[in-house]
């Protein structure tokens, strides 16, 4: 494992390696760009660490095969794109269902579809959070550097063995294979599964220890068994799994916010977020809110700034993020709200926004 | 081990409709366990969706009933990261053949350590009655109301090729043989597969003069032909699809392998050599 010191990494390679301190040892996927190179450093590693890597016939079987592994209580993550992760959420919905700890990283490029897969978009945002259906909901992480791929990838861990739910990394092609300088710290606060008690949470008990368990996507009652016709069931269940995500929300959420007294605030993540900074550097009547947690949307940090400002929303898809922002921004008395939308592959610039303001 | 030590009484009433061969096929488990005395605690049963897939839900063990076609996929991650449990894969023909298709020849390709049963009612029972890929010729179900006019795949021949270590045909009309192919499978490492042919009165077998269950399991009896009495050469005009269309069925052990399963390939490669 990575030892304490700065390291020159690319954001896959750095995602792998933090996977492997945040205690991974089970890793199934299918090669996609642009998240093969994680793939590929998890089948030269995990052995190293006595873990177990597999390449499955396709993202339907990693994700099943990662799910499978949970459940006899090793920490597992797959990685995959646009196209992939589109076959995740199946069983994405399975795993919330089941409340399975699971750690995905989406590198994101250009869709719909095969679209361009070696160029950098932010298109997934709300698949993330929508992509199965029913009613559930996912902990989504955006870092803006390799560091933080690297921090948020543990944290990720952390999040998944706390909650019992799938957590998704948001990465981006760019991210994916930009080479950064980071620093890996002395010592990280790993979270093993049953460690911390949440409420709304129940402890999770794994297969092959003679505990009998019942797993299963159907609507269940605390013993797992299915109870499908039965009103209070399902609904004591689905508002449990809704809220404990995010009733906790004030504790999951975690923003950077720069100039909170200015006027207008730029709200971005991800790689996008990083032509902000030139402008509000020399501009102290520019804010800047940037979520490192899209989801559950960091609400109560959005409230406390958002009141009579001006908004100007940047990211990299014609309709994403925007929608929520304006959404709660309005609800607590944002002013005005604009939005800078920039795909086909180029990284948004400090110009982009100048044009704005 | 006694009957209720093996399923979760509090499950009981099941919902399986009269006459369904599940029963039949649940007990044979049963008996295989309890011959071999298989440690329950050690066992996990994975399925996919389907009437099979609800029934590792009636049996007392770990039990993870998953999502449409993917059981094998799941069970691929528990076996990988705990070896030393007994994995047993139990599904319908649909769930593993059609939508799970890929997933299947793939853990058969590998020779991973799964003990699969794949129950064969030539329909989609829960979901009503609709034709399978299993499915004979000419045979009615609610999506083919004309008659199936489509080749159905051979089974146990598709994961016999594909490289599986343990492969059986075997019907709900030979039980007995069923659990000593049950006992076969546990006791062999690698991919072990059988198909079992199974009666489906009510939604099958209404639909094909086979309604009553002793007239659908007798069906399956007489369509069912043991290996030794087959006899293939390159040339013969018959085949199994010809056979499989008329809803013939070979039954007995088509294949026993001792290929070293997933993850020890490298003791195959030493006492074998690679063929140059």
């Amino acid at each position: 494992m990575l030892t304490p010191g700065r390291y020159f990494l690319a954001g896959n390679i750095a995602a792998a390696e933090a996977a492997l301190i945040a205690g991974c040892r089970f890793y199934a996927g299918y090669p996609i760009t642009p998240s093969s190179e994680l793939m590929e450093h998890m089948a030269k590693r995990m052995p190293e660490e006595n873990g177990v890597f597999i390449q499955m016939e396709d993202e339907l079987s990693a994700i099943s095969a990662i799910i499978g592994a949970a459940w006899t209580g090793k920490k597992a993550m797959t990685a995959t794109s646009g196209p992939g992760f589109s076959l995740m959420q199946e069983n994405i919905g399975y795993a919330a269902m089941t409340e399975t700890p699971i750690v995905i990283v989406d590198v994101m490029r250009g869709g719909p579809s095969t679209g361009q897969p070696t160029i950098v978009a932010q298109g997934d945002v709300l698949q993330s959070r929508f992509g199965s259906h029913g009613d559930y909901e996912t902990i989504v992480l955006a870092p803006n550097s390799v560091q933080e791929l690297f921090d948020l990838t543990i944290r990720a861990f952390n999040l998944a063995s706390i909650f019992r739910n799938p957590v998704i990394v948001l990465s981006d092609a760019e991210l994916a294979h930009m080479v950064e300088k980071i620093e890996v710290a002395q010592k990280y606060d790993i979270v093993e599964f049953n460690q911390v008690e949440v409420d709304l949470v129940p402890s999770f008990v794994p297969l092959g220890y003679g505990f009998k368990v019942a797993v299963t996507g159907l609507t269940h009652n605390f013993k797992g068994y299915p109870i499908t016709n039965d009103v209070k069931v399902h609904r004591e269940l689905v508002t449990r799994l809704v809220d404990k995500i995010i009733k906790n929300e004030p504790t999951i959420s975690d923003v950077e916010i720069i100039n909170p007294e200015a006027e207008t605030i730029i709200v971005s993540y991800g790689i996008s977020s990083r032509a902000a900074y030139p402008i509000i550097k020399d501009n102290k009547d520019v804010g800047l809110f940037r979520p490192r947690t899209l989801w559950p949307f960091p609400e109560s940090k959005f409230k406390e700034i958002v009141k009579g400002k001006r908004v100007i929303i940047l990211e990299m898809n014609l309709r994403g993020y925007a929608i929520e922002v304006e959404r709660v921004g309005r609800k607590y008395g944002g002013k005005d709200f604009e939005t800078i939308h920039i795909i086909g592959g180029e990284v948004p610039k400090p110009s982009h926004i100048e044009e704005v303001l | 081990m006694e009957f209720f030590d093996f399923y979760r009484k509090d499950r009981w009433p099941h919902q399986f409709c009269p006459g369904c061969g599940l029963g039949t096929i649940m007990n044979c488990l049963y008996k295989a366990f309890n011959d071999l005395n298989i440690d329950i605690d050690k066992t996990v049963f994975v399925s996919g969706i389907g009437c099979t897939g609800r029934v590792p839900g009636y049996i007392n063990a770990d039990s993870l009933h998953t999502t449409h076609g993917r059981a094998i996929a799941f069970a691929t991650g528990i076996k990988l990261s705990r070896p030393d449990l007994n994995v047993i894969v139990i599904s319908g023909d649909g769930d593993l053949f059609a939508i799970g298709g890929n997933h299947i020849i793939h853990a058969a390709r590998r020779n991973i350590d799964l003990k699969v049963i794949a129950v064969n009612n030539a329909n989609y029972g829960l979901t009503g009655g609709q034709m399978a890929p299993t499915t004979p010729y000419n045979m009615i179900t609610t999506t083919t109301p004309y008659g199936q006019r489509e080749y159905p795949f051979a089974l146990a021949e598709l994961i016999a090729a594909a490289g599986a270590n343990y492969v059986a045909r075997w019907t709900t009309a030979h039980p007995n043989q069923l659990v000593k192919s049950i006992k076969e499978a546990m006791q062999t490492k690698g991919f072990s597969f059988i198909e079992v042919i199974s009666q489906c009165p009510v939604n099958f077998g209404r639909r094909n003069k086979m309604g009553d269950p002793v007239f659908h399991l007798r069906w399956i009896k007489d369509h069912s032909v043991p290996i030794s009495k087959m006899t293939f050469d390159i040339n013969s005009p018959y085949d199994i699809v010809d056979l499989n269309t008329k809803g013939i069925y070979i039954i007995g052990d088509l294949v026993k392998r001792n290929r070293s399963p997933y993850g020890e390939i490298e003791k195959e490669i030493e006492v074998k050599g690679p063929q140059e």
